[in-house]
């Protein structure tokens, strides 16, 4: 029996639910705010603690005295640490993070040319993972303690436990070195380099959109080694994770009811239970493809992939600070983003997180 | 019902794997374009293309095929010098006046004609910009005050080049011939140019250029720069109004690859012609296989371990001479360095004028353990080594760790970053270092001058050469000899100066010169006239076809 509600009653409960969205995204606004500062401040710290010169990795070993003497002037490197921390705030705040001292170009310039090459890498690696995965941690899931289900635990373990580098190496020498199949390291061709303007820097989408055939097939022979590694890694931790949720489902007494009622076993499996296991299975996914979109640094290694892990291993091993700097920036906006979209997804997908 | 979800399964997994196989696309054999010359190349040193700025060795490399000098080593003798854009020069009897002869015709890639007043500015903007590699030029006397005086246009075809002490032409010369010398195109760079605000710092209105040259390119050579992505890619293109013999490629491409390993798969697999970084095993392969090639070439860059003065133990002489003997030289020239470098003891490396054969140590732990125990060190003592994590001075220092251990001497290896390691020994805080010393131009002077000259051995000094860097105070009159074969005219003589300055470092100084880099190179067999030259400056690509 429902008591029905005064208007005051109404418009009261209207208010708080108000003034609850403002506290939240309020209280959202906040953690950004200190994360971004914490992040700003603990690696912009950890970059002049470094027992590195910073000069040097601007001028190298064979600068006379006095040039060292005044870049470290002009640079402000002799000022106290706060001070140099407030400036580098301060230009951070109206989007300068600098010039990058290994490419000479302004720091976010060089991370738009690189942040495409990881997220192509990391959006092939993330749906050949959970193409893949899902449907086997469907299966562990459903032939539970079968032999099946021991081939996907072996399958993840490994996935899990070899170093990637390693399984890189090894895939390239039989790919690419023993049986061709594959690209060497790159994201092109040098024979297209100059033939193929990317309007976006999806390799894949661009040649696919300006009808080039040909390029298209180069970029995939590229892609494909490192992008096939990345998605055995998430693949290994996806379907892991699906299996656990499934076995969780399939234990849920709708699925007796569904039983029971004659539905067939694939509408239950694939129609019911994974349905209901999608909810958290997004943000499993969309965790990995964060982690994969902070640049996979070995992968890119190994493959010369010229994403952003690269760009960031490369600037650290200069010391070359602006560039890590903007680097880690940007690497936290992804995680929130990612984050926040997942959040997002999980009101879509399940209606019950919409009601409250 | 099993059943059912299997076969769901099976097609969705027969469905990935079949499009992954598809797509991978048939077995295809590489091939680099026939007009291209693509070389794997770790480039990660360069942060500049401006001439006037840039000092790495990969860069010099770039600038030695981009762009022109007055003059250039002879590659037949490197004790020697041939003209570029000169055509003669002559030294004036006070030995104070260079006067060089343009030869006629002359065009920069733009098309731009190529003048005396070229010269000139290339060699004022190198003064005023001061940059790091700008003391190749300022040690004869140039400050920015006096720069339009002392190198001049005297007229279209002549530069006039005047130097404040009667050096002995040679050095003058080999200076030249170095990056900063390049000429570049005024009025390309006068386009360019952006402007400044002066400072105490930095007197001038504008920036000569440099911030537009760090990528661009002013230059005549038989390559145009065309670009330059930091850890990616350089490519050159031909220059069709190159003053010399046209190249007969017409690109060269670049690519950084940093592992030995990978550019070997890489030219195996015919995806690039010429791998550059090979180390011993790989270079091994790459000559024993019948459709590539190697070649080698002795570099300027000498390899050695050095003792900091400011350790007590490392201060006595007797020390220093029984680290000489506590090196296993045979061992590393036939293992750790084989195919890439060659025992060397001298601080001058072969190909310079006043080089000097003598490699006088051996291993020989007796005669180490009697000069230990001369410095009342007979029960050894203990020490540690900075050593940056890469090959081959992580191997030679493991190397040299045994060894030392059979006199009783205890040596702990601090690995780290090659930055790290370099900040530590700038700052005078290592007990031993081992590193590479490179010669900053083509002549004996620039290795004489950092291991024999520390004129303030003070933590303050402002001359911070190798010697000072390990605290050694250099006997007064080795530094006044190092100076004095700067300015003696007869080369001979100046070479025999040179030569008794090595004995002497040889002897009684706190460095250990290990060995001197052969740079090595393995290349597709399909390459014709492909050579790597004396310095990095020399490493040529302009004579290369296919």
């Amino acid at each position: 029996m429902t008591i029905p509600e005064t208007t005051t009653q109404l418009a009261g409960r209207s208010r708080a639910r108000a003034k609850g969205r403002a506290t939240s995204i309020l209280k959202f606004l906040v953690v950004i705010v200190t994360t971004y500062l914490g992040l700003l401040a603990v690696t912009f710290f950890i970059g002049r603690v470094i027992p590195i010169d910073p000069v040097l990795a601007i001028l190298g070993d064979r600068a006379p005295t006095h040039v060292v003497e005044r870049t470290r002037e002009l640079l402000g490197f002799n000022e106290p640490l706060y001070y140099q921390f407030y400036v580098y705030l301060r230009d951070a705040l109206t989007g300068n993070f600098g010039t990058s001292v290994l490419t000479t170009n302004p720091v976010m310039d060089d991370i738009r040319r690189v942040f495409p090459a990881t997220m192509e890498l990391a959006t092939v690696g993330t749906l050949i993972g959970s193409l893949i995965g899902v449907p086997l941690g469907v299966l562990a899931a459903v032939r539970r303690g079968s032999i099946a289900d021991q081939v996907v635990r072996v399958i993840g373990l490994v996935g899990y436990s070899v170093p990637i580098f390693w399984l890189g190496l090894l895939a390239l020498v039989l790919f690419y070195a023993k049986l061709r199949w594959v690209a060497y390291p790159g994201r092109i061709d040098i024979v297209y380099e100059y033939s193929f303007t990317p309007a976006t820097g999806f390799f894949l989408l661009d040649s696919l959109w300006q009808g080039q055939w040909e390029v298209f097939k180069d970029v995939f022979r590229h892609i494909i080694l490192p992008a096939g590694l990345l998605g055995y890694f998430s693949l290994a931790y996806i379907s892991r994770m699906t299996r656990s949720f499934m076995l969780n489902e399939l234990q849920q007494e709708y699925i007796v009811a569904a039983r029971a009622k004659g539905l067939s076993e694939t509408r239950i499996i694939w129609g019911h239970a994974l349905r209901n296991a999608a909810v958290p299975l997004v943000t499993v996914i969309a965790l990995s493809y964060a982690g994969l979109l902070e640049g996979s640094v070995l992968t890119e290694t190994v493959f010369s992939w010229p994403g952003l892990g690269l760009y960031i291993t490369n600037s650290l091993q200069n010391a070359d600070m602006n560039a890590v700097l903007g680097g880690t920036i940007v690497i936290g906006s992804v995680f929130i983003a990612i984050n926040l979209l997942s959040d997002l997804l999980y009101r879509t997908l399940d209606p019950r997180t919409r009601a409250r | 019902m099993m059943h059912s979800m299997n076969k769901h399964f099976r097609m969705l997994t027969a469905s990935a794997a079949m499009s992954l196989i598809l797509m991978a696309g048939a077995p295809a054999f590489a091939e680099t374009p026939a007009d291209t010359l693509v070389e794997g190349f770790a480039f990660d040193d360069i942060i500049t293309m401006d001439p006037g700025e840039a000092f790495e060795l990969s860069t010099a490399e770039i600038t030695a095929n981009t762009y022109s000098y007055l003059v250039r080593l002879d590659l037949n003798d490197t004790s020697k010098i041939v003209g570029d854009l000169a055509e003669s020069w002559t030294v004036s009897d006070d030995g104070l006046t260079y006067t060089f002869k343009l030869k006629p015709g002359l065009k920069f890639a733009s098309g731009n004609p190529i003048t005396a007043e070229d010269v000139a500015y290339s060699f004022e903007r190198v003064v005023k910009l001061d940059k790091s590699p700008a003391f190749i030029l300022t040690q004869f006397g140039l400050t920015g005050d006096n720069i339009a005086e002392k190198a001049k246009a005297a007229d279209a075809n002549t530069f006039v080049f005047t130097v404040d002490k009667a050096y002995a032409p040679s050095f003058v010369l080999n200076c030249l011939t170095a990056t900063v010398g390049s000429v570049v195109d005024k009025k390309l760079v006068l386009e360019h140019v952006a402007a400044v605000t002066p400072s105490d710092e930095y007197k001038y209105d504008n920036d000569f250029g440099n911030a537009w040259l760090k990528t661009g390119y002013a230059g005549s050579g038989a390559f145009k720069l065309r670009e330059w992505r930091a850890n990616e890619v350089v490519v050159l293109e031909r220059n069709d109004n190159y003053f010399g013999e046209k190249a007969p490629l017409a690109r060269v491409i670049y690519r950084h690859m940093k592992e030995s390993s990978g550019q070997r798969l890489a030219l195996e697999n015919g995806d690039i012609d010429v791998a550059r970084n090979l180390e011993p095993g790989d270079l091994e392969a790459v000559s024993k296989n019948t459709d590539l090639a190697s070649t080698s070439a002795p570099k300027g860059t000498v390899y050695y371990f050095s003792l900091n003065q400011k350790n007590p133990n490392l201060a006595k002489p007797e020390v220093a001479e029984a680290f000489k003997y506590l090196v296993d030289y045979d061992a590393i020239g036939s293992t750790l360095i084989k195919g890439i470098g060659e025992i060397h003891q001298t601080f001058l490396p072969k190909g310079v004028l006043g080089e000097l054969q003598e490699n006088p140590y051996k291993l020989d732990v007796a005669k180490a353990k009697e000069l230990l125990a001369k410095a009342g060190l007979a029960d050894g003592f203990s020490v540690t080594m900075d050593v940056r994590n890469t090959q081959p001075v992580t191997g030679i220092a493991e190397s040299v760790q045994q060894t030392l251990a059979q006199a009783n001497i205890k040596m702990e290896i601090i690995p780290g970053d090659g930055k790290q390691t370099l900040t530590k020994y700038r700052a005078r805080t290592h007990d031993i270092y081992i590193g590479q010393w490179g010669q900053d131009y083509f002549d004996p002077n620039s290795n004489a001058e950092t291991f024999t000259v520390n004129p303030d051995n003070s933590d303050e000094g402002k001359v911070k050469t190798l010697a000072w860097r390990n605290t050694w105070d250099v006997p007064k009159e080795w530094t006044e000899q190092s100076k004095a074969a700067l300015l003696e005219k007869d080369a001979t003589k100046r070479a025999d100066m040179y030569k008794d300055l090595q004995k002497k470092v040889l002897e009684k100084s706190p460095f250990v010169i290990v060995f001197q880099q052969t740079e090595v190179a393995g290349y597709s067999g399909k390459l014709k006239g492909f050579k790597l030259g004396p310095s990095f400056d020399t490493n040529y690509v302009f004579t290369v076809s296919k």
